[in-house]
């Protein structure tokens, strides 16, 4: 964990995630300046518009805007929710972010919740994360035995409790509308937009969902203003981002960047490439993102519009980085294996799908790949895309189309010689796990 | 109204459509598997793919709203590509073993992959198996074949009202399943087979009996509940193979109940009655139709040379059709008697004479969406009225506020704002209650005749809230259920009832209990108007020489099978008409003669909304049977009646309805000349309430196996109340004796907190209970 930013700096004291420890290093100041100021709603949202924060979760959706579509004059209760289905292959900021810094994200849903009239918000934590979500539910109580949570927060008119849910683990889930039929009881399933949460979210009422990084940024926001904390990153890609760097790196972990630092020195932060060996391929924005050659990578800087030009995603910031040792099929086939045990079963193409892409890299991968087999892959996933009702169709689909464009060649042997391009040898080398 | 255009195609469609209800509207198919007009939009399918301008990508059309200046191509390049894309996927899991499917060449899998599937698949990868779930006696599955689409699970969460099955797992493991080992027990089961798209749901008694190819289609209408659901009887080799729904917006929608549906299984039981048979020297011997009937003739003719005409009388069945109804009274009446009725549950007659029309439900049953408030006393209504209740089940969705006063509730499965559970006997009571808070209220002006009665009682909280939410509505109902009607203060309660409608500015009706419940009257099947005479009640209290019944099972489809039976006994000549052989009525029946069940015969009945129904024969008659109508057209004759030469059913109809056809609206009419109505007494002791389960009701229904398997068919229980169960010492699962005044019952105890105290709810027209004679009345309970 390293921070040239917001939301990780100064976590390396003990039990950071205390009330006093936040408090400390000047949590709930903005809450507090919110209340004592009486600062309308409108100001606090344009401030968030006006700081270009994005959306942590990987849509990349200007937060502010998103914040001013929830009806003003709706009668009767409002939602808010907090995304912590942290799910995505790569991706384990939000995890950390909980763990060492709860009362951020707290702190921002308060501010949410005032900015847009919000009586009521859940923090939807993933399933398979279980000290974690001890440790908000403590951060909870902390923040309502100090009155900072609950009925008539620091004396004010204004109410806001926060609830903590536990998921069972599924990546769905992690889909807004489906996370909301969860939150709900119901299967965790997408919900066909339009209409959409801000309209008919929560139990049919209005509701905004954000990430947990995106509510931890908050509070700075509001604390400091919204220019600075634009200044911190470039234009349109305001702030700083965590980034989960994974893979064949030294020192893998949690890096939180100005966003536009070239991705060649977030490599460096996290101790360079493993053994020395060469860059081979990164996937930049979490598993659905779509694979880029090394050498296309280290001319990125790491923000959102560099990315997207580049062919790829910034989506949750998880940069897994692949040395020269990887077997690029081996990795699609376990990529696919995730979204073909992941998919709802909801819509058509995506529950049937999933199954052929993950069947047809899984025989390519053992040997009994067939000359036709990168035309059929690139039909499925078109036929996929932009075919179902959320976007994990589209998920499935970009890591196959993207590694198959960039490593076709890898793929072609694999049909054509029944055995790796990347030598087993080597591939144990890599990642002293794995045996051809 | 938005301007689009599908297809090159301009139109205005409202606001608020679909691009798929608007593609209708120009006759653009635009093919779909979950999508259903009936049904909440899924949009999982994905089938219904279309290019619309500007987006990106392709829409479903179910689920894409209209906006203004739209323009959606259908069959372009893009919208076929995403809809064959679509297609391939479908069939890649499904079996495809449409050549022993029972849905093949009426699937729309099938249908649809014709033109979108390709001739051979891409996919050569194992193919998924799903193991099959039992959902009960009706619906038969093969869960490979489902391609997930849930309209199944849309129906009986979103129609039938509880969900009773669901998709489980993920995924290439999704898996449409009903709760862990329960079964699909709705009464409106049977519609997911017609959903289905694909041969993963498909009937469990028609499995393998026949293709659908094979069979013929041909109309008819059900003779069992007053709604006369419109039907599709498939025939083959002159055979009834099954039943489907005809789509009738107005009467059934695209929906029948499993009553409708699968009764058909009882037409052609062993007991079927095929020859007439007379009993000679106490010995039962079959015998031509000649025999037999100069054998009724002269023994009619002998009893009423003995006994004068008054000793002869007849009941008819409600499930009768009008023709047949219309011409037992006239044979009755042409031999000098007024004693005929077809209302064979009833036990309060007063108002005879005095109505003036036939009680009806007041307005069509398309108008019941439109209703905001409703009252419904004394009714099973979700098993005696399937369809009508589901109808108010979406009303209830709309906003429609549901009160009923009941001394037995189930779940309806739909919430009902004020729920007023009271014994038999405090009924009328606690109608007066509500007239009189309705009163408090200050609407209109009490009927001088109720004043006695509403003096007597003291307002309560839930008369008060009974009578709020009338008086709050804009477009308010009444209704009578059966059991109101059947009740012992019938009378009382309709008059209370209508006068509640009344000050509530709201209409009222009576729902009827069979297939021809408003027919009969306007067939003149009762005992008044020209000739008036005994009703079903005092037909069976002062017995009389000789009886012709139509269409009736006495232990199971009479008020008082204990007094039936003795009457019927005493008598010199009994005389059924029946499509069965009732192995109870051999002992005191003397000729039997095989009429035709709905199937065989023509006629119609009138519904419980005025409309009359006619229908034709869908398959010859079996063995020597014959239409009833011709029947007793030949008996008038041969009793030398006169006016009975009728050489059509259609010329009966026209003599009982006119030129048009149709029911004249003066004749139906839910008002009667009341007498002052006085309180009556509470009941101290413990009472029955007797309900009609739904698959009990009629003899056809009794007959069919499936039907007589499922969950609605269960031996009765006496249902009683915790409070009332500890008070009698009793605990559910102790088997008691049941004693009326008739006779006695040996049952199950079940604990039921929606019956009444101080009542035992136990259902008749069934073989453990009709020795207790009638339907109410004080019961004692004894563990044995």
């Amino acid at each position: 964990m390293s921070s040239q930013g917001i939301i990780l700096a100064d976590l390396d004291g003990d039990r950071t995630w205390r009330l006093a420890d936040y408090v400390k290093r000047g949590g709930y100041e903005a809450l507090k300046k919110i209340i004592a100021e009486k600062i309308p709603a409108d100001e606090i949202i344009g401030e968030v518009k006006k700081s270009g924060l994005r959306g942590r979760g990987g849509a990349g959706f200007p937060t502010g805007l998103k914040w001013s579509f929830m009806p003003r004059a709706f009668p009767g209760a409002k939602y808010l929710a907090c995304n912590s289905d942290e799910g995505e292959p790569g991706t384990f900021k939000d995890r950390d972010i909980l763990r060492y810094n709860p009362h951020t994200v707290i702190e921002g849903m308060i501010i949410a919740g005032y900015a847009m009239g919000c009586e009521r918000g859940y923090n939807y934590i993933h399933g398979e994360i279980f000290e974690v979500y001890d440790r908000f539910e403590e951060a909870l109580a902390e923040a309502r035995e100090a009155g900072l949570l609950g009925r008539n927060i620091l004396g004010s008119d204004f109410s806001f409790d926060l609830f903590a849910h536990h998921g069972y683990g599924a990546y769905i889930c992690g889909e807004e509308t489906a996370l909301l039929e969860s939150i709900e009881g119901k299967k965790g399933q997408p919900r066909f937009k339009p209409p959409f949460p801000a309209s008919f979210g929560l139990y049919g009422k209005p509701t905004t969902i954000n990430n947990t990084e995106t509510f931890a940024s908050i509070p700075y926001i509001i604390r400091e203003g919204g220019d600075a904390f634009l200044a911190l990153g470039k234009p349109n890609n305001g702030g700083t981002k965590l980034f989960s760097v994974s893979g064949h790196v030294n020192k893998p972990g949690n890096y939180e960047i100005p966003l536009g630092t070239p991705f060649s020195v977030l490599l460096e932060m996290a101790g360079g490439i493993r053994g020395g060996r060469k860059l081979k391929a990164v996937i930049p924005g979490g598993s659905s993102a779509p694979v880029l050659p090394g050498a296309v990578m280290m001319d990125c800087t790491m923000d959102y519009d560099s990315i997207s030009k580049a062919g790829s995603m910034l989506g949750s910031g998880a940069v897994i980085v692949m040395d020269e040792s990887t077997c690029m099929v081996k990795a699609l086939e376990r990529l696919s294996y995730f979204y073909f045990e992941e998919s709802c079963g909801q819509c058509t193409p995506c529950r049937e799908g999933t199954g052929w892409l993950y069947r047809v890299v899984h025989r390519i991968e053992n040997g009994l790949g067939r000359p036709d087999d990168l035309d059929l892959l690139n039909s499925v996933t078109a036929n996929i895309m932009g075919r179902t009702i959320c976007a994990l169709g589209d998920a499935a689909s970009m890591p196959v189309q993207s590694f198959v464009k960039h490593f076709g060649d890898e793929f072609a042997f694999h049909i054509e010689h029944k055995k790796c391009l990347v030598p087993p040898q080597v591939q144990y080398e890599g990642s002293k796990i794995y045996v051809a | 109204m938005l301007e689009i255009e599908i297809d090159g195609k301009q139109l205005q469609v409202s606001d608020g459509s679909t691009v798929m209800e608007a593609a209708a509207t120009v006759g653009a198919y635009v093919p779909h598997f979950c999508y259903h007009k009936k049904l909440s939009i899924a949009a999982n399918c994905r089938m219904c793919l279309v290019q619309v301008e500007k987006a990106p990508k392709p829409l479903p059309a179910c689920a894409t709203p209209v906006t203004n200046g739209m323009k959606v191509w259908t069959h372009s390049e893009q919208a076929v590509k995403a809809q064959k894309g679509v297609m391939e996927f479908l069939l890649i899991n499904h079996p495809l073993d449409c050549p022993v499917c029972d849905q093949g060449g009426e699937c729309q899998l099938q249908d649809l992959s014709v033109g979108y599937g390709g001739a051979q698949s891409r996919y050569e990868e194992e193919k998924r198996v799903v193991g099959n779930k039992n959902l009960g006696p009706l619906v038969s599955t093969d869960m490979t074949r489902c391609i997930n689409c849930t309209r199944c699970v849309r129906f009986t969460t979103e129609i039938a009202g509880l969900m009773e099955l669901g998709q489980a797992f993920r995924g290439e493991h999704a898996e449409i399943m009903p709760f862990v080992e329960k079964t699909v027990d709705s009464e409106l089961s049977g519609n997911i087979i017609d959903l289905c798209p694909v041969g993963a749901l498909t009937s469990k008694p028609f499995r393998f009996a026949a293709r659908a190819w094979e069979m013929s289609r041909r109309k008819s209408i059900s003779p069992h509940d007053s709604l006369g659901s419109n039907l599709i009887v498939q025939v083959k080799h002159d055979v009834v193979k099954r039943v489907l729904p005809l789509e009738n917006e107005a009467v059934n929608e695209c929906w029948l109940s499993d009553k409708d549906r699968f009764s058909y299984e009882g037409l052609n039981g062993e007991d079927r009655l095929k020859r007439p048979m007379v009993k000679q020297g106490g010995a039962w011997i079959e015998t031509d139709w000649q025999t037999a009937m100069d054998y009724v003739v002269r023994g009619l003719k002998g009893i009423r040379a003995d006994h004068g005409p008054e000793s002869i009388g007849a009941l008819g069945s409600p499930h009768s059709t009008l023709e047949e109804l219309f011409l037992l009274q006239s044979v009755v009446r042409g031999l000098g008697s007024g004693n005929v009725d077809f209302r064979l549950r009833q036990s309060d007659f007063s108002a005879d004479g005095r109505m003036k029309g036939a009680p009806w439900l007041g307005m069509s049953v398309s108008e019941i969406a439109g209703l905001d408030r409703l009252l419904i006393v004394g009714s099973f209504f979700r098993k005696d009225h399937p369809l009508v209740a589901q109808r108010v089940r979406q009303a209830v969705k709309k906003g429609l506020k549901v009160s009923a006063i009941n001394p037995a509730f189930d779940d309806w499965q739909f919430a009902l704002q004020n729920q007023l559970c009271v014994s038999p006997s405090e009924m009328s009571a606690a109608l007066a209650k509500v007239l009189k808070a309705l009163v408090e209220q200050g609407s209109a002006a009490l009927s001088p005749e109720f004043q006695a009665l509403v003096d007597s009682v003291q307002v309560d909280e839930q008369a008060l809230a009974i009578a709020r939410s009338l008086g709050s509505g804009r477009r308010v109902a009444v209704w009578m259920g059966n059991y109101a009607v059947q009740h012992q203060d019938g009378v009382a309660l309709h008059a209370l009832a209508s006068e509640i409608a009344r000050l509530s500015g709201g209409r009222f009706g009576v729902l009827g209990e069979a297939a021809n419940s408003v027919g009969g009257y306007l067939a003149g099947a009762v005992p008044f108007g020209a000739v008036s005479g005994k009703n079903a009640s005092e037909m069976l209290s002062t017995p009389l020489k000789a009886y012709v019944l139509l269409g009736i099972e006495p232990e199971f489809d009479l008020r008082d099978a204990v007094a039936a039976r003795k009457a019927f006994g005493a008598a010199e000549m009994v005389v059924m008409l029946s499509a069965f052989k009732f192995e109870e009525a051999l002992g005191y029946a003397d000729v039997m003669l095989p009429v035709s069940p709905f199937t065989e015969t023509g006629g119609a009945f009138v519904n419980c909304e005025g409309r009359t129904q006619s229908f034709h024969p869908v398959v010859k008659n079996t063995g020597d049977s014959r239409p009833a109508w011709k029947v007793l057209r030949v008996l008038g004759e041969a009793l030398g009646l006169g006016n009975f030469d009728y050489e059509s059913v259609d010329a009966v109809r026209a003599q009982i309805l006119g030129a048009s056809g149709s029911v004249d609206p003066f004749r139906l009419s839910n008002d009667i000349d009341i007498e002052p109505l006085n309180p009556a007494g509470v009941s101290q002791g413990l009472q029955r309430v007797a309900d009609i389960p739904i698959h009990f009701a009629d003899p056809l229904v009794r007959r069919s196996a499936p039907l007589q398997a499922t969950k609605d068919s269960e031996a009765p229980f006496a249902r009683i109340s915790p409070a009332t169960l500890k008070t009698l010492g009793l605990n559910a699962g102790d088997k008691v004796v049941v004693r009326s005044v008739s006779g006695s019952a040996t049952v199950v105890v079940s604990e039921d907190e929606g019956v009444a105290a101080g009542c035992v709810r136990l259902a008749a027209a069934h073989s453990s209970t009709w020795a207790l004679g009638s339907l109410n009345g004080e019961v004692s309970v004894e563990r044995i």
